[in-house]
């Protein structure tokens, strides 16, 4: 993909070339500089994805697409799922065993025994087997990946140390999607931390029952787009503004940032994060811990004391202001990276009257969430919202980081 | 290793005390409850208040847990930040049910996944941040000593 281009312009010179080649977004930098392609179209890059209802028909604020999962190596015994969330909140595919029709390799320790996972979120836990598929998004391909089955009949027991970490969500009621795409800034979900046990989050499984066990890095599940072959430095949630609210809107989920003609950062300030996402932003002089997170489906943040907005009378997870209130913030980059600031502002609408609607798309659903501010998927809205993923390499520096 | 301050609210001592047993469940008592810090195999540092004591404990694993215990020994609060939640049947102690009712009670009227926002007149729990940066507390409304405001447990 990149010789060809290259002889091209050949007649240009050297330097030309080399110029035009980092115009492209080329450069041997990127983290997705390796590419395994020879051809000279580049790999197809742009994932459709939909805000709206998702599978369950309940959904307000939830971006959706579908994937295609594949046992290792076949390109037969395939399937395409719907209705996946996509969540830079966290890391990871998990796909409900009620959605999975297909049977794919269950991940084994040396012993031969099955191995699973309990996965924490903020409201809940995710329980299942850990198992092994090749992933599929648009052209791109995770060969051999490690994900999450969700709610298997043949795990039923949950441990008593995952529950202990929140309420199950294991079926499409609890979840809202058939699954969840994990696209954070973290390989792994859980990390170094995970290769000691102890930590309550992977599990050997032989017939007499689960105990937690060490999991390396590469068995853990993991952030199908750092292990696509290209493009797989980070990633761009594009979505269009909405003002108000739509029954629907559509945008892309982009794969790769400079690694293409479509995702180069062009004007998007740069914001250092911790290598979980974790940056800082500013309400009223005070700095609170704060994270764009897509899989949340509203803008968390802070508490009506300090915001000076109730909460809805029936629904006290929800803000609900006299009028519509605009709200202005700075966000900073994390402490010890890259030092940028700049400033930012949100609308929050009455809750109540905004979910009372048909809409699924609404621009203005917030809620408290003391001490920190969670950039859900309205944030998203409008903007070009670039995810850099730990440690690779792109044309903005080295993730971790958020840009938009 | 407790000394009191005329001004209320300020911080009067912070000691090290490795060996001090912590309470752990909700509404417990702190002479009945398991040593959370031998459990978390954590760090203890003990900060007393005029109306209260802080324990917190530091686990290996990054998590911070502070518990929040009135001058006669009762655990009213608990509050917590790292890379996982804490044990929840331990933090809950009784209340744990009541707690995944109401889980479930808001996840049927919320359109979607955000923070669990619990606030019934028994029961406050709130979990919120995302996988890798979790936090969270939860505490007795009705208990917390006289003068102090909520946002002080966290």
């Amino acid at each position: 993909m990149r010789a060809l281009p290259s002889r091209i312009f050949l007649p240009f010179g050297l330097v030309m070339a080399s110029m035009l080649t980092f115009g492209c977004g080329a450069g041997s930098n990127g983290g997705a500089s390796q590419s395994s392609q020879n051809g000279n179209n580049p790999v197809s890059n742009v994932q459709t994805i939909t805000v709206n209802a998702g599978p369950a028909s309940v959904y307000v604020d939830g971006a959706f697409t579908s994937v295609t999962v594949c046992v290792p190596g076949s390109t037969a015994n395939c399937q395409t799922i719907g209705g996946i969330l996509i969540d830079t909140g966290s890391s990871g595919l998990r796909i409900l065993s009620s959605a999975l029709t297909i049977s794919l390799p269950q991940q084994t320790n040396p012993s031969g025994s099955p191995i699973a996972e309990c996965a924490a979120f903020a409201d809940g836990i995710t329980w299942g087997p850990v198992q092994t598929a090749d992933v599929k998004m648009a052209g791109e391909q995770a060969s051999s990946l490690p994900i999450q089955v969700i709610g298997s009949a043949n795990f039923s027991n949950i441990p008593g140390n995952c529950t202990a970490q929140g309420v199950p969500m294991d079926d499409l009621a609890n979840l809202g999607a058939n699954g969840l795409l994990g696209v954070g800034q973290a390989i792994q979900d859980c990390g170094s931390a995970c290769t000691t046990s102890g930590q309550g989050v992977y599990f050997a499984c032989p017939s007499s029952g689960c105990t937690d066990t060490p999991e390396s890095l590469v068995l853990q599940v993991q952030n199908p787009v750092a292990s696509f072959a290209t493009d797989n430095n980070g990633v761009i949630i594009e979505l269009p503004a909405v003002s108000g609210g739509e029954a629907s809107v559509s945008g892309s989920l982009i794969f790769g940032i400079g690694t293409q003609s479509n995702n180069g950062l062009g004007g998007a300030t740069v914001f250092g994060t911790d290598p979980f996402g974790d940056f800082s932003t500013t309400y009223k002089s005070t700095a609170y811990l704060s994270f764009l997170d897509s899989g949340s489906n509203g803008i968390f943040f802070l508490d009506s004391t300090t915001t000076g907005m109730p909460v809805c009378a029936s629904l006290n997870f929800l803000y609900c202001p006299a009028s519509a209130q605009t709200i202005s913030v700075v966000n900073n980059a994390q402490a010890g990276t890259n030092g940028a600031s700049a400033p930012a502002s949100f609308p929050v609408g009455n809750g109540l009257t905004l979910v009372s609607t048909n809409n699924t798309a609404i621009n203005g659903l917030a809620g408290p969430f003391p001490g920190l501010i969670d950039f859900g998927l309205p944030f998203f809205f409008g903007r070009n919202v670039f995810t850099a993923f730990d440690g690779k390499s792109t044309p903005g520096g080295t993730g971790p980081y958020l840009a938009y | 290793m407790k000394i009191r301050m005329a001004l209320a609210m300020t911080i009067a001592v912070t000691a090290l005390a490795p060996c001090f047993p912590a309470g752990a469940s909700l509404g417990g008592d702190m002479t009945s409850v398991r040593d959370d810090q031998v459990k978390m195999q954590g760090t203890l540092r003990t900060t007393s208040i005029d109306s209260y004591n802080v324990h917190e404990i530091q686990t290996p694993g990054g998590v911070v847990v502070r518990e929040y215990v009135s001058l006669s020994g009762s655990v009213f609060g608990v509050a917590w930040q790292g890379r996982s939640h804490p044990d929840l049947h331990q933090v809950l102690g009784a209340y744990y049910d009541q707690y995944v009712q109401a889980v479930q009670a808001q996840r049927a009227q919320r359109h979607g996944r955000g923070p669990v926002l619990i606030e019934q007149p028994g029961l406050v729990v709130q979990m919120g941040g995302h996988m890798g940066s979790l936090t969270g507390r939860a505490f007795i409304p009705q208990s917390l000593p006289v003068g102090m405001r909520r946002e002080e447990i966290r």
